[in-house]
């Protein structure tokens, strides 16, 4: 480790290329630390946004009006307003009214906790849209076949909708959690120390805007590479002969 | 096409027309005019502000008017000072291109800055970095700010040096309104900034900050001089700024206008009246 620590001191102090994060002790730390939050705030905003989704498309097709009525109002509140104005929003003007009126103090959530919520909600309401056209897709004489063949409702959605719905949604889906991977970098405005955020501290102290924007840039490439190669993946093993992308 | 040549071509010629009065001297320029052209800030309460009648006053307001009268006191004629409102991005480059002959607009002395203006020494205020907290926050020094919450403001330089170099977790916000609703909704226990913008809350907003304090010394003190254009750095109008500056800081005249705008007087300004009335280096002219 020391010898990579040397040679970007060396880098700095001969090339005025300034790599801070990898020789100075603090910086370094500061860095992982904020690719970390990254990686797990992307992982639990990406499982709670399918979630989301998931109950989205169900109680959209709900035979209980208000209930389609209220998925409407969501998916047209987070679908129709960016993802920065939703987390200033909750952030500094929901939580204090609600923390005001239940009598907390220091914030009903934390930065991350809103975080994680808002950006969950937002990727949900484009699920919910996804999953809906994947159900769309679905024929209805598959369908109906499966009943002439003596399923019961549930089996139908089990064995017979939900795993074709599944696969025909997957590439928007995977597109929507890309775009929601790349969304945490705006919790950086309500001060979550993801990478952005720590890379922005770096460079304030440091003054070595451009490394850090290398740095950063490369850092994304590589998460989001590895998110996609592991849906690929999946998608491989998800597929059915003869439905879909044929290899 | 020969529209665009003509443009290109005066528009290149402008900067030049602007920057040609420069090379005279400006205190000569400045008595024969009878006018004395200052760059100021108006929206630095209440270092340069506006008052209710939209008239520019504040404590570096009183500071050049003092100078105007001193050198017209010594030419034999009244000098008018005409106020410039600047703003901190552009406040160097009205100097540079002749709109003003001096600039006294809560201005750093900074290493960065000297290259492309003069700073007439000794500087005539100083600010750092400190922390606004209430008393219950249990904030009292840099020593026990360890584990404590801090709001900051993002790209400020001290964070690291005295927010987490103390064992703060320092939670860091894009502007002032987004870092006041956080302290005021208890995400912060307190809030590092530049003291002197703190001390002007207290002077503007009373009420909403009575039980705020700055409470813990404050570090990374850099000075803030009057500036001149650099080629002035050593002519009359420095000088004479330079020797208005010692008299200030001698007479208390510095110390008065603080309690006159209600600053509360910081060390720097008394530790810099003993300096001045002892003769020592610090407060020499033109460093």
């Amino acid at each position: 480790m020391a010898t990579i620590a040397d040679f970007f001191h060396w880098l700095a102090a001969k090339r005025g290329y300034n790599f801070s994060i990898f020789y100075d002790r603090f910086d370094g730390t500061q860095f992982l630390y904020g690719i970390w939050t990254t990686i797990h705030l992307s992982f639990f905003c990406v499982l709670l946004s399918v979630l989301f989704g998931a109950i989205g498309v169900w109680l959209q097709r709900s035979s209980f009006e208000p209930l389609r009525w209220l998925v409407g109002a969501y998916v047209g509140f987070f679908r129709n307003t960016p993802p920065l104005v939703q987390l200033y929003f909750f952030y500094f003007a929901v939580d204090p009214v609600l923390s005001s009126a239940l009598g907390v103090k220091g914030g009903l959530l934390s930065n991350y906790g809103w975080a994680l919520l808002v950006l969950s909600l937002y990727a949900g309401a484009f699920n919910t849209e996804i999953f809906r056209s994947g159900i769309e897709a679905v024929p209805k004489s598959t369908c109906e076949a499966a009943e002439a063949l003596g399923y019961t409702p549930l089996q139908i959605f089990r064995h017979v909708t939900f795993p074709l719905a599944f696969r025909v949604s997957f590439p928007a889906m995977t597109s929507n959690l890309v775009n929601l991977i790349k969304t945490t970098t705006t919790a950086y405005a309500i001060s979550v120390a993801e990478t952005l955020y720590v890379a922005n501290r770096i460079w304030s102290d440091q003054f070595n805007v451009f490394e850090m924007m290398n740095v950063v840039w490369v850092v994304y490439l590589v998460l989001v590479g590895l998110f996609l190669a592991f849906m690929t993946r999946w998608e491989k093993a998800l597929r059915v002969p003869g439905f879909g992308r044929s290899k | 096409m020969k529209n665009l040549r003509r443009g290109i071509v005066l528009s290149l010629g402008i900067p030049l027309l602007f920057a040609s009065p420069a090379n005279a001297d400006t205190l000569a320029s400045v008595l024969e005019k009878g006018k004395l052209v200052v760059g100021v800030k108006t929206d630095f309460v209440p270092w340069g502000m506006r008052d209710a009648s939209g008239q520019i006053v504040g404590l570096e307001i009183d500071l050049i008017k003092d100078f105007a009268r001193r050198i017209g006191e010594e030419a034999g004629k009244t000098i008018e000072v005409e106020l410039v409102p600047v703003a901190a991005s552009n406040r160097m480059e009205f100097l540079e291109q002749g709109r003003i002959d001096v600039l006294i607009a809560t201005m750093a002395d900074t290493p960065e800055r000297r290259r492309l203006i003069g700073f007439v020494t000794p500087s005539y205020y100083s600010s750092g970095v400190s922390v606004f907290a209430t008393e219950e926050s249990g904030i009292d020094g840099w020593d026990s700010i360890e584990g404590k919450k801090l709001c900051g403001m993002q790209g400020a330089f001290y964070l690291r040096e005295h927010g987490f170099g103390n064992g703060a977790d320092v939670v860091t916000f894009k502007g002032v309104p987004e870092i006041e609703n956080a302290l005021f909704a208890g995400r912060c226990d307190g809030w590092l900034y530049d003291d002197s913008a703190l001390v002007s809350r207290q002077v503007i907003e009373p009420e909403k900050w009575a039980d705020y304090r700055i409470a813990a010394p404050v570090v990374s003190e850099v000075p803030w001089g009057i500036a001149v254009r650099k080629q002035d750095e050593a002519e009359p109008i420095a000088e004479a700024i330079s020797e208005a500056v010692v008299d200030w800081h001698k007479s208390g005249m510095i110390l008065e206008l603080s309690q006159k705008w209600g600053i509360p007087e910081t060390p720097w300004l008394i530790a810099m009246q003993e300096k001045c009335l002892a003769g020592d280096p610090v407060c020499a002219a033109n460093q």
